[in-house]
């Protein structure tokens, strides 16, 4: 029997990074230094796990996923399951199932062990989207973004590692809560909470290094992922783990991702790992949960197709106010344009493949079709296909949640047109011959329904 | 099978047209009322005279009895019409065909829009249940495309263009400064229009149509009643209309220099019409100047002047009020405004005054004496996507 582990992990940091020290001078306090990530006005949790799952899903030999899992804090739906969404725009089969874990920031580990334990390929979606109200600090610590896992047996894939241990504790006490619908967390006095969190760590640390026959000197990676930032200090110097710690320049760079955190952690000690290293992922949530990989040869030949310590060290600033009114926390005036309508659920059910996945159509002569044409009998997945801006438009008359509207016709590789919208731009970079990769977005909420469909951004 | 037209089987004997305005008081109704009232004034008869009715109205409302009600017609047949901003000239050009085919003596066309009610500006769509995908850039965005286009293609500096564009606009106001019915009465030099930011890429709110409510009526006869009406009928000599099937927006060979819809249509009118020289045998042509950069390409897509060579034509006067082909001497679109439903029996109508020598003296086209026979070009929809009309009438009839 084979052993059980990863496939192929990414994460996704949204393009924008907010400068932590601009916010005192608005706030009136908070802040900090370095910068966090921020998710795009037109994406939710739900945009940027599908962003993550691609890139996750990229630039491997993997197996189909039988099982998708989406966790998030800070879901774009409840009653609605958020993971079908993302299920549609990997064009997953109808036959393999896809299931929401939402809610606690620990559920992303109820999940992972759900996919470890299980059998067949299964995907780990986790995604994050962190504001809190102005000043405070978890607007300065937290940060947007999502991370993916696949996991599956090595009897089918390649793993880069697998699983060899596992620990967890469990225990009720009140620390950090959020009633639903609020954009701000409310926490107990942080001395409390560290009394609970760094003994649970160290009580399931050893129950993983004893399940795996390791002592922690064996340890070569250590990933702590908790909302609660002195808890995770705490324990960190507890267990002695040195600057085997993994993630530093995730927390100066990008912030805590939160949900998203623990697999968004873990991928980065697999980025830098080498074959043969024992990684340990701690997470420290209502409890804690350990889990030890040993990397594989498989890790040497592994390229990431887009390495967090990149996406750490790029993305383009946005200022504090315009932060503030994506978030919602500072209401401005909307355009003075009639709102869009909500999307029909029927109409979109029928163009699915369309809506979620970008598959267009192309007929007898090989001309690509975006949307897809009726009579044409072939269906082409574009998702992944790049394109040439051929001429493009600033548009600011048209509703948008943040106007301009910046409009491009692209000309796509491999054959196909269509007139779309450029996301994370800023105007005077675009230019007629720009190259541009396609993003899965929200183009707007209308009745509660997000409007969920493909924008164009510069590569 | 071929589109052989109805070349000089029917006749216009009287036509109607309200101011084009913000009528905030003004309804739908009062506008359909004041447009009919003048077509059955001009023609000599009464709305129980007319035998059938055709409403073109893009977003006024629904069905015939949206004409029906407030004219209180008895027993008539009544059709609302759409086709985007073409509705105007559809709804004439189904009367025509009606009286042409015999089954009427007497048929109105009448086209409306009531669009200040919106509480917005500009006009907007009214929302299709759809899957969410659709673009939802404005008009102006989509046709600000062209101007960049066709500044690459033809090697004219983007400040020189914008000037051509400037111009165009300033011709327009120029023109509806001489028009009572215009929505915009004052000219605007090219200087002060260049002066306007950008609203939707090089485009600013002085290159876009203006927004109004307004209505506009004709009345249509067999070619041969023609004079039991008026002494000086329009004979129609070519109605011609080209639904687009949305390929500009796929194909990739598309380049948003032309609009081969109305390219097609306006083949089809001329030869109809039997016109071999547009630009030496019309008198004058009203088109569809929706935005700057649409007038600069339908030049072309018209026939007025070679590819390439419309910027220049338009700096040199070419379609000015007194120049070799006026185009839009009643200010257009943008002078005139634009409600939806009523601008092509609007162009329709100038092209009624400036034919039988009714235009105010400070706009009358002197050329009409030599040649006497007008365009109209209405177009609904998007570069990449739209439908075209193009009619042609004229003073006299090969038949009569």
């Amino acid at each position: 029997m084979g052993s059980r582990g990863i496939v192929a992990a990414a994460v996704y940091v949204p393009h924008r990074r907010l400068d932590r020290t601009t916010i005192a001078e608005v706030a009136g306090g908070g802040g900090g230094t370095g910068t966090r990530a921020v998710a795009g006005y037109d994406e939710d949790t739900t945009t940027m796990g599908v962003e993550a799952a691609r890139a996750a899903l990229r630039g491997r030999d993997v197996p189909v996923p039988r099982t998708l899992w989406f966790s998030t804090a800070n879901p774009a739906y409840v009653d609605k399951t958020n993971a079908t969404a993302i299920h549609a725009a990997l064009r997953l089969e109808r036959g393999s199932s896809a299931f929401d874990v939402n809610g606690s920031v620990r559920s992303v580990m109820g999940a992972l062990c759900a996919a470890l334990q299980g059998s067949g390929s299964h995907l780990v979606v986790s995604a994050d989207l962190r504001a809190g109200l102005a000043g405070g600090s978890d607007e300065a610590t937290f940060g947007d973004g999502a991370a993916a896992l696949l996991v599956g047996d090595s009897d089918d894939a390649s793993l880069l590692a697998e699983v060899i241990g596992e620990g967890t504790a469990t225990e009720e006490f009140l620390d950090r809560w959020r009633t639903p619908g609020d954009v701000r967390s409310k926490v107990w006095e942080e001395r409390f909470g560290e009394t609970r969190y760094v003994p649970l760590g160290e009580a399931a640390w050893d129950d993983a290094l004893k399940s795996a026959g390791l002592v922690a000197d064996q340890v070569d990676r250590i990933a702590i992922a908790g909302t609660h930032g002195r808890a995770v200090g705490a324990l960190a110097k507890k267990l002695g783990v040195g600057d085997r710690l993994v993630g530093a320049d995730v927390a100066a760079g990008v912030g805590n991702l939160g949900a998203a955190q623990p697999v968004a952690l873990l991928t980065a000690a697999l980025e830098v790992a080498e074959p043969g290293q024992v990684v340990a992922l701690v997470v420290l949530a209502d409890g804690a949960d350990v889990v030890l990989f040993r990397t594989t040869d498989a890790i040497s030949s592994w390229t990431p197709s887009r390495p967090l310590a990149d996406q750490a060290a790029g993305g383009a600033p946005i200022d504090y106010g315009t932060y503030l009114r994506w978030r919602g926390i500072l209401p401005v005036e909307p355009p003075r344009r009639p709102e869009p309508a909500r999307p029909s659920a029927s109409a979109a059910g029928r163009s699915a493949d369309w809506k979620f996945g970008f598959v267009g159509s192309s007929a007898a002569d090989g001309a690509v079709h975006l949307p897809p044409q009726p009579g044409d009998t072939r269906a082409v997945p574009m998702a992944d296909a790049k394109g040439t801006i051929a001429t493009f438009t600033v548009d600011r008359l048209a509703y948008s949640p943040s106007p301009p509207v910046v409009f491009a016709i692209v000309d796509f590789d491999g054959g196909g047109r269509l007139p779309v919208e450029l996301t994370d731009v800023d105007v005077d970079r675009v230019r007629i011959g720009a190259r541009v990769e396609l993003t899965f977005r929200k183009l707007f909420t209308a009745d509660g329904i997000h409007n969920y469909f493909w924008k164009a951004r510069l590569i | 099978m071929g589109s052989h037209g109805i070349k000089d089987r029917v006749a216009i004997v009287g036509m109607g047209c309200t101011r084009f305005a913000e009528h905030w008081d003004k309804g739908l109704d009062d506008l359909l009322v004041e447009a009919t009232a003048e077509a059955f004034t001009t023609t000599g008869v009464t709305k129980d005279d007319v035998d059938a009715y055709w409403l073109g109205t893009a977003q006024g409302g629904m069905s015939g009895m949206l004409l029906a009600k407030p004219l209180q017609l008895e027993g008539k047949p009544v059709t609302r019409v759409e086709n985007m901003c073409a509705t105007g000239s559809e709804a004439l050009r189904q009367a025509a065909y009606a009286v042409a085919s015999g089954a009427y003596d007497l048929a109105m066309a009448v086209g409306v829009e009531k669009v200040k009610d919106s509480g917005y500006q500009g006009l907007n769509a009214f929302p299709v249940p759809s899957d969410g995908t659709q673009r939802t850039l404005t008009a102006a965005a989509m046709f600000s495309m062209v101007a960049p286009a066709y500044a690459e293609r033809y090697g004219v500096p983007m400040d020189e263009l914008k000037a051509v564009l400037a111009r165009i606009a300033s011709k327009n106001h120029h023109n509806g400064a001489r028009n009572p019915r215009a929505q915009f009465q004052r000219e605007m030099s090219v200087e002060q229009i260049l002066a306007m930011p950008d609203v939707a890429g090089c485009l600013s709110v002085f290159d876009c149509a203006g927004v109004a409510d307004g209505a506009a009526a004709a009345i249509v006869c067999r070619a041969e009643d023609a004079h039991r009406y008026t002494d000086s009928p329009l004979y129609v000599k070519a109605l011609s209309l080209v639904a687009g099937n949305g390929s500009g927006l796929t194909d990739p060979a598309y380049d948003y220099t032309t609009f081969p819809e109305i390219v097609r249509c306006a083949e089809d009118a001329y030869a109809q019409a039997g016109i071999t020289d547009p630009r030496v045998e019309l008198a004058m042509a009203e088109v569809h100047d929706c935005f700057t950069p649409t007038e600069l390409v339908l030049m072309e897509d018209l026939g007025f002047c070679d590819r390439g060579t419309a910027w220049k034509e338009i700096q040199a006067g070419a379609f000015d009020l007194t120049g070799d082909l006026p185009v839009n001497p009643d200010g257009g679109l943008k002078s005139f405004g634009h409600p939806v439903g009523a601008s092509g029996l609007r162009m329709m109508f100038e092209a009624w005054l400036q034919l039988r020598n009714e235009a105010p003296a400070d706009r009358q086209i002197a050329t009409t004496a030599d040649r006497n026979l007008a365009l109209t070009h209405n177009l609904g929809g998007y570069p990449g996507e739209m439908v075209s009309f193009v009619s042609i009438v004229g003073t006299s009839s090969s038949l009569a």
